[in-house]
């Protein structure tokens, strides 16, 4: 049985302070969070004011986060401790094995999820403006949207999908897997060099993906070493006799909005055909980590990847036929539960990309459309202008340079992209939650009763009302909580123990 | 291989040997194009660029996450 699809993406960003002898990115980040918060306070409500913390009771049990302090000096061991928020967009912006990391609200469908993408960007880059201002002169704290710093080091950017509880993991793993290593040629965001042991950078002047190179099981539970294509990781965030999340951590962060609109929307339609069981046969790679790793390596896109009964075939192949199956999904099942009308702007796009990959010697066309190309493309030119070897230090510049997200210096920002959402969108979802998803009911009662929200977590909001007993509000269907549903009963209600009275009320 | 077989195919042993891919006639931008305003993207990148490549490399070092 399909549900309908609930989309995320969590970002962890790369962090560099500049300036000082010794930096902490633990410290750096909390203080680009704080700075933010800070700048961005509600009107009436001062920088002393408390903020609603992330409850950490389901993930940590005995930790209850409230409100935060502008740290003074902060010892790496105490991460329970750092900063961490709830942005009125329904968002989680908070401090990550010491990098800042912004989880965007659930979104009902992938244009939606760029939109929200575009805005958590945005939310980064007013992060570094408002920690300018507190920092001394010299200091400069300077946010990056990748993946690995080419030395060793890896970051994720998450993906997570609503799944049907009843569908078979192993089916999920299987089918996923194949999607997984094969969409790279459309999601990879491109890097120069390569960080597996017993590799040089020589060895690799240019590779599709920044993450495959870290990722060495199939399926499992890790997250920071051994990575696995599937992360088995089993925490829902909703009613979980009905609900699984697919965690994804196989992904490279994208710029490039077309890159992360079909990362997330092709996703969602394959879980859909693994859910009502209509993909008509199963591809499986004879060795899933070779596979993906080849494929990165493959900038000609016609290495042949081998299957479990010795057949080969090409990435492009395997796209191909899921976009196929994806075809005869929509015609027979509609687009209800995988987004709506954006699904049908997912099945063009992902033609149109297709096509473009078709020609590997000449991707002019999808400069602008997938980081990897558009990537390539500053590199290659640079190169041939500059007359230099592909080991020269300067090109590994630019692979970081493109992911810096100061607008004056971002080498992305040069590019001519294909954009899909407009600027007041993604304005717009810097402050207001998501209007189709249970986000709108959490960020809108963070923008009205803000000093009376003690804790939050992605399927509950615990309020104080003034009684002896906190009441905590839960909130187990990701589509419930929509604006449809909960705004007559938020602007009828003057405090909180009102909206808690009408709540009881409704039930 | 019309784009129509390429999406109908079926990945067991019986496979078709392949033919050559023919390309899609729909252009997505004007490659020409794409290559003038190259020179006007390289001149930008110039000016942006970190002014010590290797400093700046050296020197972005990042933990692990997840």
């Amino acid at each position: 049985m399909t549900v309908k699809k609930t989309f995320g993406i969590e970002t962890e960003y790369g962090v560099i302070h500049r300036g000082v002898s010794d930096p902490n990115p633990i410290l750096a980040s909390s203080l680009l969070i704080n700075a933010y918060l800070y700048a961005h306070s509600p009107a009436d409500k001062g920088p002393g004011a408390p903020r609603p913390g992330w409850d950490f009771v389901h993930e940590t049990p005995d930790k209850d986060l409230r409100g935060f302090d502008f740290p003074e000096a902060i010892a790496p061991e105490i991460e329970a401790h750092l900063v961490n928020a709830v942005l009125t967009n329904g968002s989680r912006y908070y401090v990550d094995h010491a990098h800042p990391e912004l989880s965007a609200p659930e979104c009902s469908n992938p244009l939606s999820v760029v939109q929200y993408d575009v805005a958590s960007d945005k939310i980064l880059v007013s992060s570094m403006e408002a920690a300018r201002e507190v920092m001394p002169p010299g200091q400069e704290i300077v946010v990056y949207k990748n993946n690995s710093d080419g030395k060793g080091n890896s970051y994720g950017c998450h993906e997570n999908y609503l799944v049907d509880r009843e569908t078979s993991f192993d089916q999920i793993a299987d089918h996923a897997t194949t999607h997984f290593v094969t969409r790279q040629i459309f999601t990879g965001a491109g890097k120069v060099g390569c960080e597996m042991s017993g590799y040089n950078r020589s060895d690799v002047p240019f590779q599709i993906t920044q993450r495959s190179d870290f990722f060495e099981e199939r399926v499992g539970l890790e997250t920071t070493l051994k990575r696995p294509i599937i992360n088995t990781r089993d925490e829902p965030h909703a009613d979980p006799t009905k609900y699984r999340r697919l965690h994804v951590i196989v992904g490279d962060a994208n710029l490039c909005q077309v890159a992360t609109f079909l990362k997330v929307g092709t996703t969602g339609i394959l879980l859909s055909m693994i859910e009502s069981g209509t993909l008509d046969q199963k591809i499986r790679f004879k060795d899933p980590v070779r596979a993906l790793q080849q494929v990165s390596f493959d900038l000609a896109l016609k290495d042949p990847l081998e299957l479990i009964d010795g057949v080969t075939t090409t990435a492009i192949e395997v796209q191909w036929w899921l976009y196929g199956q994806a075809e005869k999904y929509v015609e027979n099942f509609g687009t209800e539960n995988i987004g709506g009308d954006s699904a049908l702007l997912v099945l063009k796009w992902w033609e149109k990309v297709l096509v473009g990959l078709e020609s590997p010697n000449d991707l002019a066309p999808l400069v602008g459309v997938l980081d990897w190309v558009s990537k390539k493309h500053i590199l290659d030119g640079f190169q041939d202008r500059k007359k230099i070897d592909s080991s020269d230090v300067q090109l590994a510049a630019i692979d970081l340079q493109y992911h810096d997200l100061r607008p004056e210096k971002s080498l992305f920002k040069r590019i001519n992209q294909e954009i899909l959402v407009s600027e007041e969108e993604s304005n717009f979802a810097i402050k207001n939650p998501p209007e189709d998803t249970r986000a709108y009911f959490r960020g809108k009662c963070l923008e009205k009763w803000p000093e009376d929200i003690v804790s939050a977590n992605w399927d509950s909001l615990v309020f104080d009302s003034g009684e002896t007993n906190l009441q905590r509000v839960p909130m187990l269907e990701p589509s419930r909580g929509t604006r449809e549903q909960t705004e007559d009963l938020l602007n009828s209600s003057n405090s909180v123990s009102d909206l808690l009275e009408r709540l009881e009320d409704n039930k | 291989m019309t784009e129509q077989e390429k999406r109908n195919r079926s990945f067991s042993s019986q496979s078709e040997s392949e033919e050559d891919i023919e390309v899609g006639s729909e252009a997505l931008k004007n490659s020409g194009r794409i290559k003038d305003e190259l020179d006007g993207l390289l001149d930008e990148i110039d000016e942006v660029l970190e002014a010590n490549a290797e400093d700046f490399v050296k020197s972005y070092i990042q933990k692990g996450g997840e």
